[in-house]
This record gives C-alpha cells, sequence and structure tokens, in this order.
C-alpha cells in the first residue's frame, strides 16, 4: 500500500514538545530511562492512593493531573467539550487493566517505550515489536469489523467526572493529607511536572497525537499523519538525551531482558489499546474533555496498575514473574475473545 | 446516488473505515452525519487524500460533510 506523506505540522510539533520534556524531566528529577511514563505514573499514583502497598511507587504524579485537564483547559477554549460515552464501558475498564498489566510486565506505556529507545535503551525495541504485532493484530479485528459501539451524548456531568478527580488529585498532592503516600522520590519539582503535563496535553488536544494511532493508520490505511508525531518524539528526545549526556547505549535503568516477555507485554497493551482506540496518553487526554469512556479506561488502568503490584504481577529489573507471565496470557485470551465477540451490527455501519 | 453514512456515535478508526470502504466501492458522492470533532478531521483528510471536494455543515449538535469527486 502506498503511504501518503504530508506533513502535519500539529502533531510534529506535538512529538516535538512530549520528545524535548521526556528528556529534560529526567533531569528535573524524574526517574532514570523514565521521564515520562504514563502507565507507570498511573502505577505511582495508585500507590499514592493505597491502591497497592510498595511504598517506594507511592506518589501522585503532577504530569498525570496534567495530562488530564491541559486538553480540558483547551477544549473549554475552543468549545471542544462535549459529554459522550456508552460504548462499552466495562469492557474499556477491563481492556485498560490488562493493558497496563502488559505494560507494566514490559515496563513502560508506549511512549516510555520511545524515550526509552531515545535513550539507548535497546531492550525497548523487544517492546516496540511486540507493540507492532499486537497493533497488528488489532487492526485485523477492525478489518473484521471489530467495534465497541456506538457512544451517546450525555449530560455534561458526567464529563466532568474525569477533571474534577484530576483536580481533587492536585489538592490531595499539595494538601499532602496524611493517608497519602509519598514514598516514590525520584521526581522532578512538582510545579515543573505538572506544567508540562498541561502543555503537552494542551498540543495533544489539537493535534490529536496518539502513538498507537500513529503505528494503526499506517497499517490501517496507510496514512502516516499521526506516526510523524511518534517519530518526532523519537527523534527529538534523542536529541535532547544526547545534549543532556543521558544516551548510554545498552541495558539501561528499570528494565529487564527477558525477550519473550517484553514482546508479549506489549503485544498484549497494542492489542487492547487498539480496540480502546488510543494510547494510554491519548485516553487521558480524551478524558479531559468529555469522553467520558476514555475516563473509564483511565480508572480501569488505574485499578489493573493496583492489582499489577497486589498480585505481584508487574515486572522488576530483575525480570517477570511467573504471576506475571500467566496475567500476559491470560489477557491476550480475554483480548482475543472481546475481539471476536465483538463486531458491527447491522445498526453499525450499514445504515443509509 | 448519494451514498449516507452515519457515524454518529462511532470514535475513530471507524468513522474513517465506513467512509474508505464507501470510497473503494466507487463512490462519488457521499454524505457523512457525523458527531465528533476527531472524526470531522480524520474524515476530511482522507476524503481530500482521495481526492474529493469537501463541504461541511453544521446542524446542531452535529456535522454533516458532503464529499464529490
Amino acid at each position: 500500500m502506498l503511504i501518503k506523506f504530508k506533513p502535519a505540522w500539529w502533531v510534529i510539533i506535538t512529538g516535538t514538545v512530549f520528545g524535548a520534556f521526556f528528556a529534560s524531566l529526567i533531569k528535573w528529577g524524574n526517574p532514570p530511562n523514565m521521564g515520562v511514563c504514563a502507565v507507570c505514573f498511573l502505577r505511582d499514583t495508585a500507590g499514592a492512593l493505597g491502591l497497592h502497598r510498595i511504598d517506594t511507587l507511592s506518589y501522585i504524579r503532577p504530569e498525570i493531573i496534567g495530562f488530564i485537564l491541559g486538553s480540558t483547559i483547551i477544549a473549554l477554549i475552543t468549545r471542544e467539550f462535549k459529554t459522550m460515552g456508552g460504548s462499552s464501558p466495562i469492557l474499556r475498564l477491563l481492556i485498560g487493566a490488562f493493558v497496563t498489566i502488559g505494560a507494566l510486565v514490559f515496563l513502560g506505556c508506549p511512549i516510555r517505550m520511545l524515550g526509552r529507545i531515545a535513550g539507548g535503551d535497546w531492550v525497548a525495541l523487544e517492546g516496540l515489536l511486540g507493540l507492532v504485532v499486537g497493533i497488528y493484530i488489532g487492526v485485523q479485528f477492525l478489518k473484521a469489523g471489530f467495534n465497541l459501539g456506538r457512544m451517546q451524548i450525555l449530560p455534561s456531568s458526567s464529563g466532568w467526572v474525569m477533571p474534577l478527580i484530576a483536580i481533587g488529585l492536585l489538592i490531595l498532592l499539595v494538601a499532602k493529607l496524611e493517608f497519602i503516600g509519598f514514598g516514590g522520590k525520584t521526581h522532578a519539582p512538582l510545579i515543573v511536572s505538572l506544567v508540562a503535563g498541561l502543555i503537552v496535553s494542551g498540543f495533544a488536544q489539537r493535534s490529536r497525537f496518539c502513538t498507537i494511532g500513529g503505528i494503526r493508520d499506517l497499517i490501517l490505511i496507510g496514512d502516516s499523519h499521526l506516526f510523524q508525531g511518534f517519530i518526532a518524539l523519537l527523534v527529538v528526545a534523542f536529541i535532547f538525551n544526547l545534549i543532556l549526556g543521558q544516551f548510554n547505549p545498552g541495558k539501561l535503568p528499570i528494565a529487564h531482558m527477558e525477550f519473550i516477555w517484553n514482546f508479549a507485554g506489549m503485544l498484549l497493551a497494542g492489542l487492547g489499546l487498539v480496540m480502546l482506540g488510543g494510547c494510554p496518553f491519548r485516553q487521558m487526554v480524551m478524558s479531559g474533555y468529555g469522553n467520558t469512556d476514555a475516563g473509564i479506561t483511565v480508572l480501569g488502568m488505574l485499578f489493573g496498575a493496583g492489582l499489577a503490584h497486589n498480585f505481584k504481577l508487574a515486572a522488576s529489573p530483575q525480570g517477570v514473574s511467573l504471576n506475571g507471565k500467566i496475567a500476559v496470557l491470560l489477557g491476550i485470551i480475554i483480548l482475543l475473545i472481546i475481539g471476536f465477540t465483538n463486531r458491527e451490527t447491522t445498526e453499525g455501519a450499514k445504515n443509509g | 446516488m448519494v451514498k449516507k453514512i452515519d457515524v454518529r456515535g462511532f470514535s475513530c478508526p471507524q468513522p474513517v473505515m465506513l467512509v474508505k470502504k464507501a470510497i473503494d466501492a466507487g463512490e462519488n458522492e457521499i454524505v457523512v452525519m457525523v458527531n465528533d470533532e476527531v472524526a470531522v478531521g480524520n474524515v476530511q483528510r482522507l476524503a481530500q487524500n482521495n481526492g474529493f471536494t469537501v463541504e461541511i455543515k453544521r446542524q446542531q449538535d452535529e456535522k454533516l460533510i458532503k464529499l464529490k469527486k
């Protein structure tokens, strides 16, 4: 298939800003080799809320708050805030949870995966391979008519739930209440992280930047529009890592070497994220401007992140646990069942 | 014959896939009913890449995209 290329400037700018922040946030104090990671940061937030019990992985990440609220602010200005939802919410919650488990077995969402590659962490290429295969399988389901059903327009109170949760998280973070975990110490200053999250989300609201969409559209319709952002993030994070002295080819921190599970974890994530229609970061951005299905997905990811540590599914630099391996296989099986059982209805596609 | 496609409530990529199906089937005149801004942009891009002229009409909460070759 011929791939169409037409510069998508907003998408490229979003990827550029994101790549620059990815590398800079490491310099400013975020974990090495993990400037930004949507699922790892949800995992840390889950810990802070007591949804898992690993003290050192407990911190309400201001980036997450920014990812949700940045798009809220821009959408209010551009009048794009629109409350919609009702497209198989419970399946989205379940898929979101499994996607997070898969990503935590690899140790990174697609954005951290790109950042890891840009830092010289070649192990992350195993994850990329798995992600592409997962997306490819997801695209086959899409071509066969898979979808989770139509959304309805809803009263706006539903749309405000996620922005208000984000504001609530910010209050908990600033107020430092005793029941909130603060054991995670490797982080950039609060205000820096928050502003970075807001800026990236604001750009992404305009450009619809999405890492999963980038690869999906290439495979599905030969459209490079979103993929340009994927490449921009990778290239700019690499350049910034070079400048900041953070490019160290080889195996890097907070990663493991189990090829098959890096591959399988990201296959699970890639497949699930195609079913959900966007990467974890994109889900947060969409949840910020009224997409309640994306909101329920983010809550599912938070739930999955809690379980991933309570059940010892998440990988560590030492490797992947048996529990984690079983969870990934179970997740792939469940997603395949969902893929085969949610097809286009006559009401779905053939109207008119 | 104008081909009508209702993609209201679908998030991308479904709207693009449904319109692409119609384009691939050789339709020259297509009207798409959309209620999602992301889908409006994506359908417009797909249509322009395939040599269609695009006209967008607002109708309360939704938009009608008229594609013509």
